[in-house]
Parts: C-alpha cells; structure tokens; sequence
C-alpha cells in the first residue's frame, strides 16, 4: 500500500480531486489528538493500492495555524512517497506559494492544475510539460469537479511514486542563497536533505527549531539571524516570502500564457458581490437566503418527515400484528422501529439543509455571508463563519454543529458548537405551543418569540464567557480569500450532502438508537409493558428527579419523566405529557381537543404547574437544558466526548439556575 | 498610511507590515509583500472587514488586520 498526500490551499478544488479519486472508498476521522478532521481514502490504479490522505486545506505551511502544522508535521515526520498538490489555475500565483513551501521540504510532488475549463475561459494557458520539466514534478490538469482528466491524474500518480523524483531546489536570489548558507551549518547534526529546509524555517523564524536544535544553539542561531537583518535591512521572515514570489513571478513569465485578460469573469463576480456584500443590501440578502433555506427544509423536508413517519409506523403496526402481542414484540415495534425511526426522520430535513450549506459553499457564498456577518460576530468573541452554524440551529442543533466545521481555528470551532444548542430548535417549538395555550392563552406568539430572544441573548453571553476562560490567548483570522463565484457541479453539491447525511447516520445513529432503547427498558421495567410508566423504572426516575425539580416551581414527578424523555428529541417532552395525564401521546393541543381530551390534559399540567410562573420557568428549563441525543451524539463525533459531556452538563446546570432565579424571583409578584 | 485607512476605490502599494508572527506570516503567504500593489475594493456592511484586491484575486481582512500593513496610495478611481 502506498501513502500519498493530498495538499492544496482552500477553494482549489482539493475536495472534488479527493472525491474523485477515491469514490465511495473514504474515511473520516479525527488527526490524533485534535480535532481537526482527516479524511482518508483508498484507490486502485493498475495493480497498485494507495492511500489518500488529506491534508487540511491551507494557504501555506508555516505552522502557525493547526491546520498548517498538521499539513506540515505530516509530510516531514509521515514521509509519504508522494504529495499531489492541487491548484487553482485562475489564481496560480497566490496558490503556488504553498507549492513552493512543500517544495522546499524536498519530497516527491505531483501538480493537479485543477479548474482548466476556467482557465481557458480567463485564456491562461500553462505549458505543463515545460514546468514539468522544469521543476522535476509530474504536473496535469484536470477539471476535478466534472471528473475531467482524472484518469491522466492517476496515470500520474503512478508514474510519480515509482519515479520518486526528488524536485528541482529551487534557488533564490544570489544574495538570500548567501544567507541560507550561513545558517545551513546550524543543522549540521541533522538529516541532511532537511538542511536547506531547517535553514529557510530558521529564517523564517519558526520555533520548532527550539527543539531541534536545543536552547543554546538556538540562541546563537536567532543572534546570528539578527545580525543578518542589520546588514539587509529587512527581515528574513519577509525576506523569504519576497524572494518566494519573485521566483514564482519567473515561472509564471516563462510557463503561463495569458492571452485574453482577466477582466470577464472578474466582472461577472464583482456585479455579483456588488449586490451580495452591499452596504445596504447584504444584510437583508443575507437575511433572506437564510428564510429561503428554512422554508425549503421545513416544506419539502417536512413533506419527506411525515412520509418517512408514514411508513415506520406502517411497518412498526404490520410487525405488530404479525408478532402478536408480546413483549418482545413491543421491543421490536416500538424500541427498535421507534429507535430507526427516531432518527432516519430528521434525516429528510437535514438532508435539505445539508444541500442548501453544501451548495452555498460551493457557489462562494459562504465566505462573503462570513464577510458580511463578522463585524457583528467577532464582537461576540467569534468569527464571521460562526453564523451560519447557529442560524441552522434554529433549525435543528444537528446541523449546526456540523456546519462548524467550516471553522478553521478550534478556539472558534468549540464555541460556536457550545453554544450552537441555545439557539432554540425546531423540536423546541411544540413544548412552548403546548404550555402557551394552556397558560398564556392569546399570547403564545410574545411567550414564543420571547424564549427565542432569551436563548440568543444566553447564547451571546457564554460565547463571551467561553472565550474568556478556556481560549483567553487564542487569536483567530479573517484573512482569507473571497473566491469567484462558481456555478457548482451537482455531483459535488448532491455528494456532499448525501456524505454529511451519511456520517450522521452512522455515527449519531447508534447513540441516539441506544438512548431509545435504554428509555424504553426504564419505560416497561419492571412492572411490564401495560403497567403505568409512574409503576416502572422511569417513574423511580421522576420521583427520584420530584425534590430536585421542585425549586423551579414543578410540582409532581410527571415534570421528570418528560424532561428525561426530552433527551431522546425536545418535542417527545409534549408527547409525555400526554401520555401520562390522558393515555394519548399526540403531538399538538388541537389533537387532544379534538379526541375530547384536552381538559384531562389541561388538568394535569395545571396540578404540575400550579401558575404560569411555574410553567415559564418549565420553557425556560425546555429551552435550555441538555440537548436531544442526536444532538450530543453529532458534538461527541465533531470535536469529542470531553466537549459532548461538558456541553450536556453546563446547559443543565445553566438551565436549572436559569429556572430557578426566574421562578423564585417571579414567584415574589404573584 | 495604514491600509485600514484607505478609502475604498484607492489603489496602494505596501511599504511595511508591522504585525505579530501569526499576522505577518498569513499577510505574507497571501501574497501581501512589501512592495506588492493592492486596491481597496469594498468595506463590508457593518464597516468592517474590508476586501482588497491583490495579485489578481479578492482577499478579505478585519481593519484590525488592515492596520498591520503600512501603504502608499498610488491611485485613485
């Protein structure tokens, strides 16, 4: 098996190379002991296996972001028999910066020249045989996200790691040289087709060459380093980076044709971004495409839920009549289907909004709705891209964290899917209906509207809050680029979607699956499966749960069973409800007006409730506390089980002391 | 002048970066080296971040970010 890497910078079309050369045939998984997502992918060409890593997509490696020392850590201490890099043709200077850095570090290369019908467009024409020659690398192009010149790509690949051409060193100004050679001798002691390499980063200023070389060397070498920058009159740090572009500057005069200029489709995104980022405008644009991605996830997604629904419990009832009434049947119906069900029915919704996210990004939207909305989000301690995950989380919690991902700095990353939860979710919407109507008849709308402000404001102070204890230090970015705006292939936008549907799936489906059937054992255990739930394990749980509820206002152990099925998905809070004062588990208030049981129901949550302060301070608790399982299982699968336990427990401490203030306070004026 | 202080539409060419390493080597890999010519493109709608045009693509940074590098202007449209 060989290994090869897979580097390039953001917006080079990176993803598309790797979907394309490894299909089906990936995995995703976390580098080791961050939480920076590597995804690896397996291809055959001839007779030959190879592995595709994936290096995070980076402007340059010099470290000084996760993402970059990962990149870097991997292909010096990795080795990997080659490292394709992939380029945006349209912007080759600005991407070749990073093809120079991996260059520099001496390993066998490949260029993916990707985004070729571009090219042609803009009439830029790269001569890939001279630069081939040129460099020593294996040099193609492709058009990666309409699968063209991929069968040439991985021809190349194969020559490329049976050759193991080492590339050209590419040398700077007379003068620079001089200066690498003066501090080359530093590294003596170590490997040398790393020396040239050690001396750049020296020059560079990097300090993992503390390590290397130990403090004392160290010092000597910064002293030296120091005495240079006198006698230039620079630093070597931009020293470097000038004589990077200059050579770049050389390869372009001698290898890229231009023949028409840029300006057409330079045009075409400038009269675009001239409405989408506009002073007046971009705010309510941005606004709008957001209330256009919500209606499209609730209409044609909820259509799609209450099919999916349709059919579990179709088959839930046939299984039932078949397997008669047991109670391994009810096991099997109502656990296991119940189970399945519980979350292949998010799945319409979250496919939608995963569609919507995928194809925002793909087009470049993404990076101006980040340009447009950071102002705003960095003067809540986050980052302009930290918006888009916590508007979908009005939509559900799921989504939204996953969205996170789009973060490039884990100090922006943790906090936005901290907080993410707060941002009261689509599920949550029934809870409040249920208890408005019954104590805040004809102001359902201001209860509802205000429990939405209380989680945005909730979610505004412990973003401030999280920042200021566990990431003080962390300085986070915004520099980066706008891409043009790009008419997206479908194969790209669909197969995102569909991947990120997917990994839920497989990896928030066995812990959501596994919290219904735990629920369901407390349910029927052990009194059996018609006993009432107030006989069995989950109702020692709300009566255990009774005294500690019952400084919030709850009176009973009822509040404590629907809070604990809560956990499964926030709407099954009103189906307990029902459950338990009328035997009937609808979902909505005019379900159980029209079965006649609405007073029942009524009763019993005004025995739970005694007034209206009570039952606020039950929104406020349903708003706030621990989210859904399917919730937690996705925070566990993006940035660890450390962070899904702390966010499970601070938002029911939080909940709770939310609650309780509320309601002793507000208990005073009644 | 510091190029958080130009004014959309003007044309610059940095002089100087004066910024943490983090800063300075991201502003550098971006292509923003002393010397390089850039245009102040348009300012986002809370005033903040900014985009520049450089080297033939749009870079977008904070102000904060901005008044790292030191410009001339060159032009004005």
């Amino acid at each position: 098996m060989h290994k090869i890497a897979l580097g390039g910078n953001p917006n080079s079309g990176k993803t598309s190379v790797f979907n394309a050369l490894t299909g089906s045939h990936q995995h995703v998984g976390n580098w080791p002991g961050v939480t920076v997502e590597r995804k690896e992918g397996e291809l055959k060409i001839d007779s030959e296996r190879f592995t595709l890593i994936d290096l995070p997509g980076t402007y340059s490696l010099s470290a000084n972001s996760l993402d970059e020392k990962i990149a870097r850590d991997f292909i010096i201490d990795k080795k990997p028999e080659l490292t394709v890099i992939v380029i945006d043709q349209t912007n080759i200077e600005r991407n070749f910066y990073l093809v120079l850095e991996i260059i520099e570090m001496g390993r066998p290369v490949l260029l993916v020249l990707n985004m070729d019908d571009e090219a042609k467009k803009m009439g830029i024409n790269v001569d890939i045989d001279g630069l081939s020659k040129y460099l020593n690398v294996h040099v193609c192009k492709t058009v990666a996200n309409r699968r063209v010149g991929i069968d040439a790509l991985k021809e190349q690949i194969l020559l490329a790691v049976q050759g193991q051409n080492k590339p050209k060193v590419l040398k700077f100004s007379e003068k620079t040289e001089k200066i690498i050679q003066e501090i080359e001798p530093f590294f003596k002691d170590h490997d040398q087709d790393l020396r040239r390499w050690f001396a750049i980063k020296a020059l560079e200023k990097d300090d993992f060459l503390q390590e290397l070389v130990g403090e004392k060397a160290y010092e000597q070498l910064n002293q030296k380093i120091e005495l240079i920058e006198k006698s230039i009159a620079n630093e070597t740090d931009i020293l470097l980076a000038e004589e990077r572009y200059a050579v770049i500057h050389g390869i372009a005069k001698e290898f890229i044709k231009r023949v028409l200029t840029e300006e057409d489709r330079e045009r075409f995104s400038t009269k675009i971004d001239h409405v989408v980022t506009h002073r007046i405008w971009g705010i309510p644009i941005f606004a709008g495409i957001m209330w256009l991605m919500f209606q499209l996830a609730f209409y044609v997604g909820g259509y799609f839920v209450e099919v999916v629904d349709y059919w579990f419990s179709l088959f839930a009832n046939y299984l039932a009549s078949v397997m008669g009434d047991s109670l391994f049947s009810a096991f099997i119906t109502d656990a296991v289907i119940g189970g399945l069900g519980a979350f292949t029915v998010f799945l319409p919704q979250l496919f939608v909004l995963f569609l919507f996210i995928s194809f925002l990004g793909d087009i470049g939207y993404m990076s101006r709705a980040a340009f447009v909305m950071d102002k705003f989000m960095h003067a809540l301690g986050l980052h302009g891209k930290s918006f888009i995950p916590m508007i979908l989380g009005f939509g559900c919690t799921v989504p939204g964290v996953m969205a996170a991902r789009t973060l490039e700095s884990k100090k922006d990353r943790v906090i936005t899917i901290l907080v993410t939860p707060l941002m009261s979710c689509g599920a949550r919407l029934p809870v409040y209906a249920l208890l408005g109507s019954i104590f805040f008849a004809g102001h359902e709308g201001s209860i509802t509207f205000l429990l939405y402000m209380i989680g945005v404001v909730l979610a505004i102070i412990m973003a401030r809050v999280f920042k200021s204890t566990f990431f003080k230090k962390e300085e986070t970015l915004f520099i980066m680029e706008l891409p043009p705006y790009r008419w997206p292939s479908a194969r790209e936008t669909f197969g995102q979607a569909f991947r990120n549907s997917w990994l839920f799936l497989k990896k928030a489906g066995t812990i959501i699956f596994a919290a219904v059937i735990i629920i369901w054992f407390l349910s029927v255990f052990p009194a059996g499966i018609d006993a009432p739930p107030q006989d069995n394990y989950i109702g020692d749980i709300g009566r255990t749960l009774e005294p500690v509820f019952k400084p919030l206002g709850f009176e009973g152990w009822e509040a404590g069973v629907a809070l604990t099925f809560g956990i499964l998905a926030k709407e099954i809070v009103v189906g307990t409800f029902g459950t338990l004062f009328t035997g009937q588990d609808f979902g909505e208030l005019a379900e159980f007006a029209e079965s006649g049981l609405k007073g029942n129901l009524m009763q019993g949550l005004q025995t739970v409730f005694p007034n209206g302060i009570a039952a606020f301070s039950f929104l406020l608790f349903v708003l706030i506390y621990t989210p859904c399982a399917a919730a937690l299982a996705t925070i566990k699968q993006e940035i660890g089980w450390k962070w899904m336990w702390f966010t499970a427990i601070y938002l029911f401490v939080l909940a709770y002391s939310v609650s309780l203030l509320f309601y002793n306070i507000g208990i005073l004026f009644i | 002048m510091y190029v958080s202080e130009m004014k959309v539409g003007t044309s610059g060419k940095v002089t100087a970066i004066k910024a943490t390493s983090m800063i300075k080597k991201r502003l550098l890999a971006m292509g923003l080296t002393p010397g390089t010519e850039f245009k102040i493109a348009k300012v986002a709608p809370m005033g903040d971040p900014i985009e520049l045009k450089v080297r033939g693509y749009r870079l977008s940074l904070r102000k904060s970010e901005a008044s790292c590098l030191e410009a001339d202007t060159v032009g004005n449209d």
